[in-house]
């Protein structure tokens, strides 16, 4: 069981909790994940972990309710306990200095970037961040981004905030202009497909964090079973980060419509 | 076969104790052997197949009485050499013979921390009733000693008078479990025993590892699983679930917390997949992700938040005892056809003769010497049918069976919208991955030495499935105890010296 502390909202359907969780603030690295569970007929649900607060002893999680099992998450209060969250799961995200990285996140994506962002900063390198989103409500964590990078560009669909368009057009506004080093990409399968294919042309290497279904989150199902350079692998254990220029984004976005009709 | 434990003038004290004598004395070897075995009175099939009541209903007082009277009670039990935990076999068997039901269950909880799980998942076929002296010398069905067991251990829950082994003081020494199965149960069971506080830590939020995901209600009620570990928890046992050990506590904080000993049984985990066209298409699942969505995830109750396929004509590939429990799991949630495809025949089948038996009673099909090479989608990416390669068999293997081979240009497609692929495990590599120095096998099993299980890192050891790579329940228990043994043994030179 454990204690949520804070809760902020970002939009109607996407919110910030602040969670009691001493030992996982205390171990996880950029780039982790939990599995949570609400309820004792809940499901279990992988989410990344967007910041850790040691001396607190919290984790923060950003979540989207689009299914059952996240907007009965989002509906807890502060004071109200989640009942199991463990963690950190996955391999962290392996940080050095590169040079120039991008970073880009799509909605919700833009929380489990956060952490990367800033060590990435922290690394040495020049960190230049595209956050996308539909309209201007849904972009989240600007400023701190700003924080923590060289330079922020923001798209929207509507063009009601920052430039007009979709996140591979600021991708690809960088890449022309300087040389970039490496791309890190976190959002809708859809969107890292499209960013993977863009940076695929241009030569530019790319790490996707991915985040399918899963049950147990420690290797023990498969659920989560993607093909990567053609050979199978978990994203709970093996990922959840991988070389998005070997990952069958087709393949990943069909088996996320697994339970569609079940559910 | 197994590392003995138990000291023969022990064994033949208590053989020689007057009760025993006179017991024996009591009727004539012949009228015992005329008694025919005793026949578990199960659900009717069409019954069962609608819900997921347990199938074998126990047996009566008066069957167990009787089937206990056909024991010979051996001079030299060959029965015991066949049990990997060393139940007093004779004894607890003859405790129930004379109507001392709860002083059977003692018996059985001497050596075994889970008796009431054993009695009804071991395959006793292998072990001690292959051993049993009417299979040996009478060519005679053996004593029913997986039912009796079951029988003092159902006695004993039932009652409310579980009783706790002998216990010795406490000692202040913590040791830390890895994982909550049947190895790290039997391991804190016996180290608790010895007056060391055991704490077990458990990745999943629920205590028993595959006896609560993986094997099914219909086989294994979790009620059963749960006095077990209530057992322990009285015990002073203390289990932490929702925690992994190398990832949320490493190696080096469980020595800082002041543990003087670390048993590893973190299980196989990893799923094994064929790597043959289709096989991720959707509907295609591992027998973990489907046992552990109705298992453990409640998945087929409405209620449950965890949704699960309920195929129609499913497919389950594989023989051993995962693949039986999920297949008769598909037949409970409605599946019309539910197929076991079998590379090998029914003779080399690694399942209990009795899941193939219950399965077969249930309306399950056999495709035998069958083997999958391709699943094939429908536009939706959903599996809609399967390309099966005929087999046949050639020389035997390294296993000893005979290896099956194809039979050139015979493949047949059979229309299908689930598979369950169960044709084994791999070492979970998350906890040995976690521990730097730890010695591990190519295939990713965890090096120990043979006797006491001792890891290559001298106050780590190892049992189970992690190290076997994929066995049963009662061997990892073995290990759990042997371990626990081991690990005491050292653990006392080290305050000694």
């Amino acid at each position: 069981m454990n204690k949520i502390v804070a809760k902020e909202h970002f939009s109607e359907k996407v919110v910030k909790l602040v969670v009691e969780a001493p030992l996982i603030a205390r171990a996880r690295k950029a780039g982790h994940f939990v599995i949570v569970r609400v309820g004792e007929k809940g499901e279990r649900i992988p989410l990344t972990i967007a910041a850790a607060d040691v001396e607190a002893g919290t984790i923060t999680l950003v979540v989207q309710a689009v299914g059952k099992s996240s907007s009965k998450l989002c509906a807890l209060n502060p004071g109200d306990y989640i009942t199991d969250v463990v963690g950190p799961l996955g391999k962290a995200t392996h940080i050095e200095r590169f040079g120039t990285v991008v970073c880009c996140g799509g909605g919700v994506g833009c929380a489990p970037l956060l952490p990367i962002v800033a060590a990435m900063k922290a690394a040495g390198n020049r960190v230049i961040t595209v956050l996308a989103a539909r309209t201007k409500e849904l972009i989240i964590l600007e400023e701190q981004m700003r924080e923590h990078s060289d330079e922020v560009i923001i798209m929207t669909d509507d063009g009601s905030y920052g430039q007009k368009g979709l996140v591979t057009q600021g991708v690809e506004e960088v890449i022309n202009r300087e040389k970039v080093d490496l791309c890190v990409t976190i959002g809708p399968a859809v969107m890292m497909k499209f960013v993977s294919q863009l940076t695929q042309r241009y030569h530019v290497p790319t790490v996707a964090s991915l985040n399918t279904i899963m049950v147990d989150g420690t290797g023990m199902c498969g659920a989560c079973r993607i093909t990567v350079g053609g050979k199978t692998r978990f994203v709970c254990i093996d990922g959840p980060e991988f070389d998005a220029h070997q990952v069958d984004f087709d393949e990943m976005l069909m088996r996320l419509s697994s339970y569609k009709d079940v559910e | 076969m197994f590392v003995r434990h138990m000291n023969k003038e022990e064994l033949t004290a208590q053989r020689a104790e007057a009760w025993r004598e006179e017991l024996r004395r009591s009727r004539k070897a012949k009228e015992r052997t005329d008694i025919p075995r005793v026949k578990m009175t199960e659900l009717d099939p069409a019954y069962r197949v609608t819900n997921k009541e347990e199938v074998n209903c126990g047996l009566t007082r008066e069957q167990a009485v009787l089937e206990a009277t056909r024991c010979l009670d051996c001079v030299e039990p060959l029965c015991m050499t066949g049990c990997p935990v060393e139940i007093n076999i004779p004894k607890f068997i003859k405790n129930i013979e004379r109507g001392d039901f709860l002083a059977a269950a003692r018996t059985l909880k001497e050596t075994s921390a889970l008796p009431a799980v054993c009695g009804r998942v071991c395959p006793q076929e292998r072990q001690c009733e292959s051993k049993c002296f009417y299979v040996q010398k009478l060519k005679k069905d053996p004593i029913a000693i997986g039912y009796l067991e079951r029988f003092a251990a159902d006695y004993e829950q039932a009652s409310g008078e579980v009783a706790l082994p002998a216990m010795q003081p406490d000692n202040g020494i913590k040791i830390a479990v890895v994982g909550s199965g049947p190895c790290g149960l039997s391991f804190a069971g016996d180290m608790a025993k010895r007056g060391y506080r055991v704490t077990v830590f458990e990745a999943l939020h629920e205590i028993g590892g595959v006896l609560k995901y993986g094997i099914p209600e219909f086989r294994l009620p979790n009620r059963i699983v749960d006095v077990e570990i209530d057992s322990l928890r009285r015990m002073g046992v203390e289990f932490m679930t929702d925690c992994i050990v190398g990832k949320t506590l490493s190696y080096d904080d469980l020595h800082e917390m002041g543990f003087k000993g670390i048993m590893v049984a973190s299980g196989a985990g990893l799923p094994r997949f064929m790597n043959i066209p289709g096989e991720n298409l959707n509907g295609v699942m591992s027998s973990n992700e489907y046992l552990t969505r109705v298992n453990l995830m409640d998945a087929a109750n409405p209620e449950s938040d965890t949704p699960v396929y309920k195929g129609h004509r499913v497919a389950v590939i594989g023989g051993g005892n995962t693949a039986m429990d999920s297949v008769r799991t598909a037949r409970r949630l409605g599946a019309e056809r539910a197929i076991i495809v079998y590379r090998r025949s029914e003779e080399e089948m690694p399942a209990r003769k009795e899941e193939i038996h219950h399965a077969k009673q249930e309306g399950v099909e056999f495709l035998t010497l069958h083997n999958p090479i391709e699943y094939i989608g429908d536009e939706r990416g959903r599996v809609c049918a399967m390309k099966l390669q005929k087999m046949t068999l050639g020389e035997p293997d390294a296993s000893g069976r005979r290896s099956p081979v194809p039979i050139p240009g015979a493949v047949e497609t059979v229309e299908i919208d689930e598979v369950i692929v169960s044709v084994g495990v791999s070492p979970n590599p998350l906890v040995p991955r976690a521990i730097d120095g730890l010695e591990v096998t190519a295939k990713g099993t965890i090096v120990v030495d043979a006797d006491t299980l001792q890891s290559s890192i001298a106050d780590i050891y190892a049992g189970g499935d992690i190290v076997r790579g994929g066995a049963t329940v009662i061997l990892a228990m073995g290990d759990g105890r042997r371990a626990a043994a081991a690990m005491h043994e050292a653990l006392q030179k080290r305050q000694g010296a």
